[in-house]
């Protein structure tokens, strides 16, 4: 008698298959639950441990955390230093964001368009090599270019354009004693860190857009800037929203660049530093780790406002 | 003066000769279709009437006016693009009023003329809704109100019908053809299938390897090929060698036999051997094979019918023989 089925199957791992084949859905179960143990509890349990916190207060004569549910701590990011250092925080990744859009847009659309074969790999290579050093190096790195003797201010000279670095260092917020120690000098190595994370998006998005959409606005009359305007980039936007959520929130949180480079006014991620570390303000470092996420929160729902995921 | 006017055009990307001196007068108000295989260079000669190709030398005249140096958006020629190209993030209304939007024409007046377009393709109400809520045979019809909106002095149709079922097909052949000749608007019309060209067009340009082969009335491509790969793609007609016309008649030409006029039989003519049968219902297709000269005869169904492998003797009579110039 002939039987439909191949010899039986022998072992333990050939008898495993079977069954997960029957099963599908202990499969999922069996493949979902490590990643979501991890994101689940260790991830985002101990970050809600860490929001409990921020409604906590600390007393202030003997420094312990009061472990009573109050808003007082919330209220103090309104005082006017700490408010300062949210709205200073907030700027900066506004303009760090915008900055490496408007930079990074040409080249992830030549990526996407233009480069093929080799090229292609000259791009991912080019986007990608940056992340594989040290950031603190890098960011020293910058320190050096940026510095008074270093080889922004050397080449000025040479060019006999000292003149104008010395009159944009002399005005106010923006300017320093040297671009190292200028709010300038942080936005430069912001940009030049995160820009990778904006591109990548970026291009992935553009490279969806058919040529022939392109082709077809300017059939219809439209010159390239109108294409550009209500074409190309409404349909790359879902991609220039998430590059923005890279660039936004990392510049929200690092407090590292700020501390290297720029002036000695605080960022958020410094304050978080502080409070938590040598002053021991836990729940006013929480409440201060709060800000990134509900300024994210606002941002997308924003964004999802004015449709910028209509695309997707 | 010619609607659209080709003047030894070439196009070359690198070493590929995608269109090699082809010249062409397209008359106002014709519906005329670019026939051949894919990489024959008609959707390249489309797309440089359009503006998305430059030529490599040679000129294009629309109207008389030379539009070498003309950008797409300088053109009054609107094109139905295979993939449709609808701008998914924009509802119906606004994809088919996106030219007249470009074109500053105020809102209220854009709507009453997307809304007539979209009448005029039998769409009406469809407004609101986004490209992706359509269907295939919908959104070619978004896609030809889009283009049409505009009032073109010349509609370009790249394979638009390409991606509908056969059923879509025909009906739209109808409706297409239809609206030409209402709107009395230059179609000009790229398509790999022979049948949509034949029964479109008013006239056809048969296109391959860059080159144009003929161009015709749907009759004279049919019945009368220029050359024997018109009749072999546009036809599938017979072909015979030059070799062997010059055997059976003495003049030495190649020369093309439709495949309805071949009879089975009777004294004399081609010796051939049957390789395969094949019932289509009204004929019986009938395949053959005379040396190394194929051929096709379809027979009507009262015909005696030969066996398969059996070696039968073709016939024909002399009138039905079409000669054509070139060699095979």
């Amino acid at each position: 008698m002939s039987t439909v089925s191949t010899p039986a199957a022998h072992g333990p791992f050939a008898r495993m298959s079977d069954a997960l084949w029957r099963n599908p859905r202990l499969l999922l179960l069996i493949l979902l639950a490590p990643p979501l143990l991890w994101l689940g509890v260790i991830y985002l349990g101990s970050l809600f441990a860490l929001l409990l916190q921020s409604f906590f207060s600390i007393d202030q004569f003997s420094g312990l955390v009061v472990r009573e549910f109050t808003l007082r701590t919330y209220a103090e990011l309104f005082t006017p230093a700490n408010f300062d250092i949210i709205v200073r925080t907030v700027t900066m990744a506004a303009c760090v964001t915008l900055a490496s859009a408007v930079i990074g847009f040409p080249i992830a659309y030549y990526a996407a368009r233009y480069a093929r074969g080799r090229w292609r790999a000259v791009f991912y290579l080019g986007i990608m090599m940056p992340l594989w050093s040290s950031y603190l190096v890098k960011v020293y790195a910058w320190k050096l270019i940026l510095a008074k003797e270093g080889i922004v201010s050397w080449a000025l000279d040479k060019a006999h354009l000292q003149w104008l670095l010395d009159a944009y260092l002399s005005l106010p917020v923006v300017g320093g004693n040297s671009l190292s120690v200028s709010t300038t000098g942080t936005f430069l190595v912001f940009v030049y860190v995160w820009m990778p994370f904006m591109i990548l998006p970026m291009q992935a998005a553009l490279e969806r857009v058919p040529v022939s959409m392109l082709e077809a606005s300017g059939d219809l009359g439209a010159q390239p800037r109108q294409t550009f305007r209500h074409v190309l980039f409404p349909l790359a936007l879902p991609g220039v929203v998430a590059g923005s959520i890279f660039t936004f929130s990392l510049t929200l949180g690092d407090y590292i660049i700020p501390q290297i480079i720029g002036t000695s006014r605080l960022f958020i991620g410094q304050a978080v530093y502080q409070h938590q570390g040598v002053a021991g303000n836990i729940p006013l470092a929480a409440a201060f780790a709060v800000v990134p996420i509900l300024i994210m929160g606002l941002y997308l729902w924003g964004a999802k406002r004015m449709g910028a995921f209509n695309a997707l | 003066m010619p609607a659209v006017s080709f003047d030894e055009v070439s196009r070359h990307f690198g070493q590929v000769r995608a269109v090699d001196r082809v010249s062409l007068d397209i008359a106002e108000g014709e519906f005329f279709a670019m026939l051949g295989p894919s990489g024959s260079g008609k959707t390249t000669c489309l797309r440089l009437i359009a503006g998305f190709e430059r030529p490599t030398s040679g000129d294009i005249r629309l109207f008389g006016e030379s539009v070498r140096d003309l950008p797409p958006y300088r053109r009054q020629v609107n094109t139905v693009f295979q993939d449709y190209a609808l701008f998914p993030h924009l509802n119906v209304r606004d994809n088919v009023g996106y030219g007249l939007m470009i074109a500053g024409r105020p809102k209220a007046e854009r709507h009453r003329e997307v809304e007539a377009a979209l009448e005029m393709v039998r769409l009406g109400g469809y407004g609101t809704r986004k490209p992706s809520e359509l269907s295939g045979g919908q959104r070619q019809r978004v896609a030809l109100a889009r283009a049409l909106v505009n009032r073109p002095r010349v509609l370009l149709l790249d394979e638009p019908l390409g991606a509908l079922d056969l059923k879509l097909r025909e009906q739209m052949q109808e409706e297409l053809k239809g609206l030409q000749r209402q709107l009395g608007i230059t179609f000009v019309f790229v398509t790999h299938d022979q049948g949509e060209a034949l029964s479109m067009a008013d006239r056809i340009a048969v296109f391959n390897d860059g080159h144009i082969q003929q161009v015709g009335t749907p009759e004279d491509v049919y019945f009368r090929p220029d050359v024997p790969f018109v009749a072999d793609f546009v036809g599938s007609s017979n072909v015979l060698p030059a070799e062997l016309v010059a055997q059976l008649t003495g003049q030495r030409q190649p020369a093309a036999i439709r495949p309805e006029h071949l009879r089975l039989g009777g004294e004399g003519g081609l010796t051939a051997r049957v390789t395969g049968l094949s019932f289509l219902g009204l004929t019986t297709r009938v395949s053959l094979e005379a040396g190394d000269t194929r051929l096709t005869a379809l027979l009507p169904q009262d015909a005696p019918r030969p066996a398969q492998g059996e070696t039968v003797s073709v016939n024909w009579s002399p009138a039905d023989l079409h000669f054509m110039r070139g060699a095979t």
